[in-house]
């Protein structure tokens, strides 16, 4: 039981890392249909933003030393990704093949360069000791970060819920995903929505990188790639475009790869996943959420 | 019959390269018949044909996969696993693999062709994870995981083992590069690859001709699949054994990059771009050790010591500027290929 209980909430730390990473993915497909392969170097540079903060701030104690890293992380994620939207994506605009392409060529560069400032080897990246720590629960002792990841994915998913019901940028991004062509003849300029998508879908890639620094103890330039393939499948048995279906597939991989891993044998839950995939498109071709954006 | 001048007068060519003691300054480290030069040689050879290959569904049926790199893994470590883990003989390991490079891609390729599009390119990529997976998970100690596995030299026919016989691996790579050649030209103008070619361009106009669409795709499915096992296997020779980079979804945005840079759909295209990629990126591994490199300023020098971030910035560059690659040099408007791809990728 203690250890079924473990492997829930670990499963569903994971994915609460995977929905970070793919509502940005979602998004930015719903609304620009651009699958976007520079997600996870939007999460390498988010990680290493924090790590790189961090590393200088060596006065500090470790909590407020951890927030201010983790804030820089963000903020380093957004205005790299906006600048990705205005500088790269944006001139090839109605183009997707191309705009494609550049996220893949840059998805390739980014992670390359890391590698060159930083080595191909992991920097362990400190966190708070209560993180470390351990809560019982049902006798499972669970490590404290999980709930951190798990809380922050509920708190990204209330937040973009209410900016995109609320506001009128959130109203503009709706109708742009339902249908761009309309929302553009009612004379609204919809590529500033654009923009403000990427940030966001930068945004919560860097929340997962800090949080992935903080589940693993590390941050390591090949991260981004391996959680990328993920939230893929993530945003695909989701259904693009589509934030709650995103959310529910998301926790049903996460617990899958976990449950599979432990009760099966490892590395048995990453082919579970696939398997998954492969099933919900041969049953549902768009995704569990119905209709394809 | 005139279409076949150029490409066998290129043939001859490159067929007497290990003849040749010339020194060509820059572009190679030694002259070329010397064992490294001709080892660069070949697997620009192979890259090459495989980025054909990967043309044949990207742009000439307008498919996006993802996971091409599967199929060549599967001829690097299929053979590499037959021949020493079971020790079977080199002819028996070729066989079983030919018939997994055709079971395989039929199989997977029935499955992922049942959707389109953007799902297509997913089920692709998730197929050649699982492949990665398994890889690195090392079944039975077969695959040895992340250490790669070298082959057993003593079941490797013996022209083709040691420095002294890299020409005849160059000879080799050069037949198979050329059969692929033939292969693709021939099956792009055979009447299914002009129905390939159609699906690109419109494929419910394909379907309300009368043709099932979902066969011609299988059909190129297979066909890419097991050309790209073929030259797995002679990767497999051209290095002694298998790394599991060959697995990576990274290996397959090469290809994918080397198609685009070379330019899509075009006859030469492909090929120029798997072949100069491949240069390019041992090259500048080379390069990043010089003396003029490691004198540079820390700034520039960083990101050049890392070959795969020049070749991104310069894929971006292509895409940018040559937006119909090396091939459609010169030409100013956006390939066709592209904008049907778009569309087909929209519906």
């Amino acid at each position: 039981m203690s250890t079924f209980v473990l492997l829930t909430i670990t499963g569903l730390g994971l994915g609460a890392m995977y929905f970070l990473i793919a509502s940005g993915l979602s998004l930015i497909y719903g609304l620009m249909g651009v699958l976007n392969f520079a997600h996870g170097a939007f999460l390498t540079v988010g990680a290493y933003g924090a790590w790189f903060t961090e590393s200088k701030l060596g006065g500090l104690s470790v909590l407020p030393r951890f927030l201010i890293a983790a804030l820089a992380g963000l903020v380093v994620g957004a205005v790299f990704a906006g600048l990705v939207e205005l500088v790269l994506i944006r001139p090839l605009y109605r183009r997707h093949i191309e705009q494609v392409l550049v996220t893949v060529g840059l998805g390739l560069a980014v992670s390359a360069l890391v590698v060159a400032i930083w080595g191909n080897d992991a920097r362990p990246f400190a966190s708070p000791g209560w993180l470390g720590d351990t809560t019982t629960v049902l006798g499972a002792r669970v490590p404290n970060d999980r709930w951190v990841e798990i809380l922050t994915a509920i708190a990204v998913l209330v937040a973009l819920n209410a900016f995109l019901r609320r506001t009128r940028y959130g109203l503009i991004i709706r109708a742009g995903v339902e249908n761009r062509a309309m929302v553009t003849a009612l004379g609204i300029d919809v590529r500033r929505a654009f923009t403000l998508v990427f940030a966001i879908g930068g945004v919560a890639a860097a929340v997962a990188g800090v949080l992935s620094g903080v589940y693993f103890g590390t941050v390591d330039p090949a991260r981004g790639t391996s959680l990328l393939i993920f939230a893929f499948i993530v945003v695909v048995i989701g259904g693009l475009g589509s934030l709650r279906g995103t959310a529910a597939a998301a926790v049903v991989v996460g617990l899958l790869q976990q449950y599979a891993n432990y009760y099966a044998s490892s590395g048995l839950g990453d082919l579970s996943v696939v398997l998954l995939l492969g099933l919900v498109l041969l049953v549902r071709p768009g995704g569990l959420s119905g209709s394809f954006a | 019959m005139r279409r076949l001048v150029v490409p066998a007068a290129v043939l001859v060519v490159l067929a007497f390269v290990p003849k040749l003691s010339v020194d060509i300054p820059y572009a190679f480290k030694s002259a070329l018949n010397t064992p490294g030069t001709l080892q660069l040689l070949a697997l620009c050879l192979v890259f090459g044909a495989v980025a054909m290959t990967y043309d044949l569904l990207f742009g000439y049926t307008g498919l996006l996969s993802f996971g091409h790199a599967l199929y060549f893994a599967v001829g690097v470590y299929i053979v590499d696993i037959a021949i020493t883990r079971w020790h079977w003989s080199f002819a028996a390991a070729l066989a079983f693999t030919a018939l997994v490079g055709l079971v395989l891609p039929a199989i997977l390729g029935a499955v992922s062709l049942r959707v389109g599009g953007i799902a297509f390119a997913m089920v692709t990529l998730a197929f050649a994870q699982a492949g990665s997976v398994l890889v690195f998970k090392n079944p039975y100690n077969w695959t040895g995981g992340e250490e790669g596995l070298g082959a057993d030299y003593t079941k490797l026919p013996q022209g083709l083992v040691g420095i002294f016989n890299t020409k005849h691996l160059y000879w080799v790579a050069l037949v198979f590069a050329a059969a692929v050649f033939c292969v693709v030209e021939w099956a792009v103008h055979s009447s299914p690859g002009r129905v390939w070619q159609a699906i690109r361009e419109n494929e419910l106009r394909v379907q309300v001709l009368g043709l099932r669409p979902y066969g011609y795709k299988l059909m190129v499915f297979v066909l890419a699949s097991f050309l790209a096992t073929a030259g797995g296997v002679v990767y497999l020779l051209l290095l002694g054994g298998a790394t599991p980079e060959v697995t990576s979804p990274n290996f397959t945005l090469t290809l994918l990059v080397m198609v685009v840079i070379g330019g899509t759909g075009t006859r030469w295209g492909a090929f120029l771009g798997g072949a100069l990629y491949t240069w390019a990126d041992q090259r500048l591994g080379d390069a990043s050790a010089s003396h003029a490199v490691s004198s540079l300023p820390s700034v520039v020098r960083t990101p050049l010591q890392q070959p795969l971030f020049v070749l991104g910035v310069l894929f971006i560059l292509v895409v940018f500027f040559v937006p119909g690659g090396l091939a459609r040099i010169g030409r100013v408007r956006r390939p066709r290929t592209l904008q049907r791809l778009q569309e087909a990728m929209q519906r």
